[in-house]
């Protein structure tokens, strides 16, 4: 039955996919140049907030467990990004001096800037690794309460660390100020694509299989000689390093941390996203990133309706798709293709072959 | 091939496994029967590493595997078929499949794959169904599959029966058969004693985690006992 369908071959996809991103970044810069600096500044927000809705899914939809500490993570990439970049001599793009050569600076401004958001993911990661190892021993409802036990010792700590360490490090409440405003909707845009990417192809790898099967029966995966505590925090860690690095754009966005944006609401907030969008899914997440954070900012006329039409979106959702939006479903432009080269192109082909 | 000795296996506070040992020789099928909460379950669980037991010795093939973890077993040649199959059953069978030679060489993946459905032909028609529609039967025969995925030279088997319709037991106990000639060792929990014991070479009793009778199936097929709380005769 399968057998007479045809497949596009492996080059072809690769090449369909990157002319499809290719085109989307291109168009997203025609679209930004047209724009206020309000709606990029918008874009821009959704692109952060997609990367944390994709990253979280890793942990969420395809381990299975409930991690609530994701802003956690944001934050100490965020931090890590921003003192990093405070530290490093970034030359002022705005205002050159006499005679500098305009090219390298930009060269070094954008090397330090690619430098911020590796030091972010890779720190993330790290506290992934640490959280991960005694927290994945637990499940479902008690590893909620750790990881949510942890984002908040990371929020309490970065306002009280000055006191402790006696010099300013984090500026505690008041915040970490004139951090370089480096993000730019198209390295916002790259940063997505990467994240969705490499996300992609570790679940379609062997290790994303296996990450997979301990979603679906943890027992079952153990038997086949999977060491499911190895890939529980390899998938945490992995859900970590992105997260870091969506704070660490959203740290050169704003240009200003504070702690308390990090709390308890920011988690709930990406999982939100996560559970609207369809667990597993990530055309899920990335759909329901963008129209949760779009929805509340176009609808500010009507400003008071603004939560209430919000939450019954929700609601909404949850009674009529339990599931989430797209379920598990993941979306495939080759698989499109296909579909429509068999029913439109294959067809006297299909029927020869069963003659 | 295996060897458990005196092991003592606890849930908490409550001792499941009293000092148990028993064996399995290369090339039998060895079947432990016994009644709900006797501790079948328990052992193959406690051997394939996903349960410790606090005392005794466990060996596989020379070595000790008392401490190993569990996938580590794995690799070493030792598949656990658990009970109630514990298929992944939002994965396609083919998936499922994969899944089982995950330890494998990925060279080799195409020709196990064609052995296994050589074996069950149900399975080939239904490669790319997702494995939750497929029938009790159907997903044991999955299960079964999915273990020899990993060349066990050893499958422990946990309640085969359990659940499938009896023209469907005897298939699969026909399967469990053919394995054994092609070489595999087998060691079967079962609660159904009369069709274990009908394949089975050697046979251990379990009352409540002790072994309380051990002897050749022919033994144990002929001894009053087992005849009036087993077989029902």
């Amino acid at each position: 039955m399968n057998q007479n369908q045809k497949r596009i071959p492996m080059p072809a996809r690769y090449a369909i996919n990157a002319a499809l991103v290719v085109l989307a970044f291109v168009a997203l810069n025609l679209i930004t140049g047209a724009l206020s600096s309000y709606y990029t500044k918008i874009l821009m927000l959704v692109g952060i907030n997609i990367i944390l809705a994709v990253s979280l899914n890793v942990a969420t939809g395809y381990l299975g467990q409930l991690p609530l500490g994701h802003a956690g993570f944001m934050a100490v990439g965020g931090y890590a990004a921003g003192i990093f970049l405070k530290a490093m001599p970034m030359p002022n793009l705005d205002k050159l001096p006499e005679g500098a050569n305009a090219a390298a600076a930009h060269l070094q401004y954008n090397f330090y800037v690619v430098l911020a958001l590796l030091l972010a993911g890779l720190v993330a990661a790290i506290f992934g690794i640490i959280i991960g190892v005694p927290a994945l021993r637990l499940k479902g409802d008690y590893l909620a309460i750790i990881t949510l036990g942890f984002g908040e010792i990371i929020r309490v700590v970065l306002l009280n660390i000055d006191s402790v360490l006696g010099f300013d490090f984090t500026f505690g409440a008041s915040g970490l100020k004139r951090i370089p405003k480096a993000a730019t909707v198209s390295n916002v845009f790259i940063c997505v694509v990467i994240t969705c990417l490499v996300i992609h192809m570790v679940m379609k790898s062997r290790h994303g299989r296996a990450i997979l099967s301990i979603r679906e029966n943890e027992i079952a995966a153990e038997s086949c000689g999977i060491h499911t505590t190895y890939y529980k925090v390899m998938a945490f860690t992995l859900s970590a390093f992105f997260a870091g690095v969506a704070g660490a754009l959203y740290a050169t966005y704003v240009g200003i941390l504070q702690p308390n944006t990090f709390g308890f609401m920011k988690s709930i907030e990406i999982l939100v996203m996560v559970v609207l969008g369809g667990m597993g899914s990530m055309l899920g997440s990335i759909l329901s990133a963008t129209v949760l954070t779009a929805l509340p900012q176009v609808l500010l006329a009507f400003d008071k309706w603004r939560m209430v039409l919000y939450s019954i979106v929700l609601i909404l959702v949850m009674i009529f798709k339990p599931s989430g939006l797209m379920g598990t479903y993941d979306f495939s432009m080759s698989r499109l293709l296909e579909k429509f080269m068999n029913r439109f192109g294959g067809k006297k082909k299909g029927e020869a072959v069963k003659q | 091939m295996l060897k458990v000795s005196d092991i003592n296996v606890y849930y908490g506070n409550i001792h499941a496994i009293k000092d148990i040992s028993f064996e399995v020789a290369k090339g039998e099928i060895v079947s432990l029967i016994g009644a709900n909460g006797a501790g079948k379950s328990t052992i193959l669980k406690t051997v394939s590493g996903l349960l410790r037991t606090k005392t005794g010795s466990i060996t596989f093939l020379d070595g000790d595997i008392r401490t190993a973890a569990p996938n580590h077993i794995v690799k070493l040649g030792l598949a656990h078929v658990p009970e109630g199959r514990r298929i992944f059953l939002q994965m396609t069978v083919q998936e499922n499949l994969e899944m089982g030679a995950y330890t494998q060489k990925p060279t080799a993946l195409s020709a196990d794959l064609e052995n296994v459905y050589e074996r069950f032909p149900r399975l080939r028609e239904r490669r790319r169904q997702v494995a939750g529609t497929l029938s009790g039967g159907e997903q044991q025969m999955l299960a079964m599959g999915r273990a020899l995925m990993s060349h066990p030279t050893l499958l422990m088997l946990d309640e085969p029966s359990m659940g499938l319709a009896p023209i469907l037991v005897e298939q699969i106990f026909d399967i469990i058969q053919e394995l054994h000639r092609a070489g595999t060792t087998i060691l079967l929990v079962e609660q159904n004693a009369q069709m274990a014991l009908s394949i089975a070479d050697r046979a251990y009793v379990l009352e409540t985690g002790r072994i309380v009778m051990s002897g050749t199936a022919k033994e144990m097929r002929e001894d009053e006992r087992v005849q009036k709380a087993y077989l029902g005769m």
